[in-house]
């Protein structure tokens, strides 16, 4: 990983910001699709593919690249803008999201769109899928890290604690699990829908190491990364505290957005809020 | 008589034939899969010695995962080895895998085109003692009508060593089918294997003399022994019928099936699964289209099975040799009507 300091956090929070503009502008486009989270995830997506990875999005084949499993596949809108941004494929093809003829599905596909490492979405399946990835990479003395992102509400499926047994159970996988934890689903808050916590000490009592960080704060999120790297012997898992609609303040924390995509009005509010980086700067021209 | 050239087991109408359960050939292809190919790995969960995964996970322990009673997690974690240079079988029965993960089987491993087998132990109701909640009929409709997917259920257990072996060498999903019991040895080392091949076991004579069919039966999996039985028996009252093995669910041998149907102008299929949706329907759905000729299903009629002796369960649900013989005779009177 490169050295991050003041300049490079900067540059990754201007970055995240543009891609929470360019998520806007591509659900805008689409007429249907999920806002909340993938603002939400602006910030970890960005470290991830500007500062994080080992990747080269010209060779997204190389064999000994990063993986990254979308477990929730719903908040693609943000790993396609973050794809685009980082070159993976050209900026202008995020207009047909979710339209025929393609590349951007609904949900990722596999052999779809250049940076997409597997086919996810129904949810609680992801880790399994991770896992997998990973344990070849072990066997093949391969020396790729395997990320997985799910979202909280995802931990109602049965499928996601067969793979967090799993996981507990099996030692030295390069695997990260960074865990979305912004309240909302669907139908409501999870707290009211299906209570997780105590969320840190599930994990724990299933032989996991824990981290908990701000999702919106870009260095200690890297850190969080860092220090998982140097744990050995235990599976990590970062819970990272997201806010749900992050940057425009009328999505922020409200569940009503997790399934929705920004009327004309609604994109035009929020585009301006983003570029103003919320009226910090004064217009969106400065 | 029996297909000289297939070089098919002589002794399998003998009272004394060999018999040997079809899970123990899938045991056998895995450990040979293995030696062949350092990508092969197994996961299996927690049935391993039932369905004879233990083999492989003696010979090669680096290579085998112990997945717990969670084949959702099963299929899922095989679709990430399957998409990362790895050939993943997944063992365990057919009633949980491709039962209870058939979304996982679905989107992570067909639509996601990952190279996995799904090795569906217990098929049938021929399971017996255990009854209707482990006696899986529904495996293969459920498994056919996905994209990408291949489903072979295989006849004996040297057929299903060889179908094991060739499924790994195959790239993409592919379901293997197989049962519990002991079944008669239909074929040899030496009788060939094909995917996607159909084979005719049996044809009738006339003194010394190939004799046009009056009916064919299309069969897969242990059943095609009493097709064979039924063949053999009902040559005696001079009704002439050919067997044909159709392995292959998915794809379906179109041309063989084709040739030999017209030939003989009726069909009965014999599974033990359900007949909505099986090799009955696969059958139906390419004759009505191509050369829609008198047809009859064995099979299970909507129903569930219940606990029994095997050979009790075949009877009760009219899969045995009788019914056959009676089946072949209703779809010859509504041929010559």
């Amino acid at each position: 990983m490169p050295e991050l300091n003041d300049k490079k956090i900067q540059y990754l929070e201007i970055t995240a910001n543009r891609i929470r503009e360019i998520v806007i502008e591509t659900l805008l486009s689409a007429g249907s699709g999920h806002s909340a989270g993938p603002l939400g995830m602006a910030d970890i997506f960005t470290s991830l593919y500007f500062h994080i990875l080992n990747h080269n999005p010209k060779k997204p084949n190389l064999p000994d690249r990063d993986r990254i499993v979308l477990s929730n596949g719903h908040i693609c809108p943000v790993q396609y803008a973050t794809l685009a941004y980082a070159g993976y494929f050209p900026l202008e093809e995020l207009k047909t999201l979710r339209k025929i003829n393609s590349r951007l599905q609904g949900h990722p596909h596999r052999g779809s769109l250049p940076g997409i490492e597997t086919t996810s979405g129904p949810l609680g399946s992801g880790l399994s899928q991770a896992i997998g990835i990973a344990l070849a990479g072990e066997m093949d003395n391969k020396k790729y890290w395997t990320y997985c992102i799910a979202s909280d509400g995802e931990h109602q499926e049965g499928n996601f604690w067969e793979a967090v047994m799993f996981a507990g159970k099996q030692k030295f996988l390069n695997l990260i699990l960074i865990v979305d934890r912004n309240n909302i689903q669907i139908d409501g808050y999870t707290e009211s829908v299906m209570p997780l916590e105590p969320l840190r000490a599930k994990y724990e009592a299933f032989n996991w190491h824990v981290i908990e960080v701000d999702g919106h704060n870009i260095e200690d999120f890297i850190d969080a990364v860092n220090e998982a790297k140097a744990i050995y012997e235990k599976p990590t898992v970062i819970i990272a505290h997201t806010i749900p609609g992050k940057g425009v303040s009328f999505m922020e924390r409200d569940y009503l957005w997790h399934g929705k995509p920004p009327t004309p009005d609604e994109a035009k509010k929020a585009l301006n809020e983003l570029r103003t980086m919320g009226k910090r700067i004064e217009s969106e021209h400065q | 008589m029996l297909n000289e050239q297939l070089k098919l087991n002589q002794k399998v109408f003998d009272s004394d034939v060999e018999q040997m359960p079809t899970r123990n050939g899938y045991g056998e292809g895995l450990v040979k899969a293995g030696e062949e190919n350092p990508h092969v790995v197994v996961l299996c969960a927690d049935l391993t010695e039932s369905t004879r995964a233990e083999g492989f996970a003696k010979k090669f322990p680096e290579r085998f995962f112990e997945i717990g009673v969670a084949e959702q997690n099963m299929a899922t974690i095989a679709a990430g080895l399957g998409i990362s240079g790895k050939i993943p079988f997944i063992s365990s029965y057919a009633v949980f895998s491709p039962g209870r993960n058939y979304e996982q089987i679905r989107t992570t491993i067909a639509y996601n085109d990952s190279n996995v087998k799904i090795a569906g132990a217990h098929a049938g109701i021929s399971v017996g003692p255990d009854g209707a909640t482990h006696q899986a009929t529904e495996d293969m409709a459920i498994m056919r009508v996905i994209p990408n997917m291949k489903v072979i259920c295989p006849c004996d257990s040297i057929e299903t060593r060889k179908a094991t072996l060739a499924a790994g060498k195959m790239w993409g999903p592919v379901y293997i089918r197989f049962g519990r019991e002991k079944s008669p040895i239909i074929t040899t080392n030496e009788t060939p294997f094909i995917p996607g091949k159909a084979q005719l076991l049996w044809y009738p004579i006339r003194g010394k003399k190939i004799k046009k069919p009056d009916v064919l039966i299309i069969g897969c999996g242990m059943l095609l022994y009493n097709a064979l039985v039924a063949a053999k028996e009902l040559e005696r009252e001079d009704i002439g019928v050919s067997v044909m093995n159709v392995h292959t669910i998915k794809p379906l041998d179109e041309d063989s099936v084709l040739n030999h149907a017209g030939h003989a102008g009726a069909v009965v299929t014999v599974e033990e699964h359900q007949i909505a949706g099986g090799l009955g329907s696969a059958i139906a759905e390419f004759l009505a289209k191509k050369l829609p000729v008198p047809m009859e299903f064995i099979g299970m009629k909507d129903t569930f099975g219940e606990s029994g002796k095997p050979s009790e369960l075949i009877e009760k649900y009219e899969m045995g040799v009788k019914d056959i013989k009676e089946v072949v005779k209703k779809v010859l009177r509504r041929k010559n009507n």
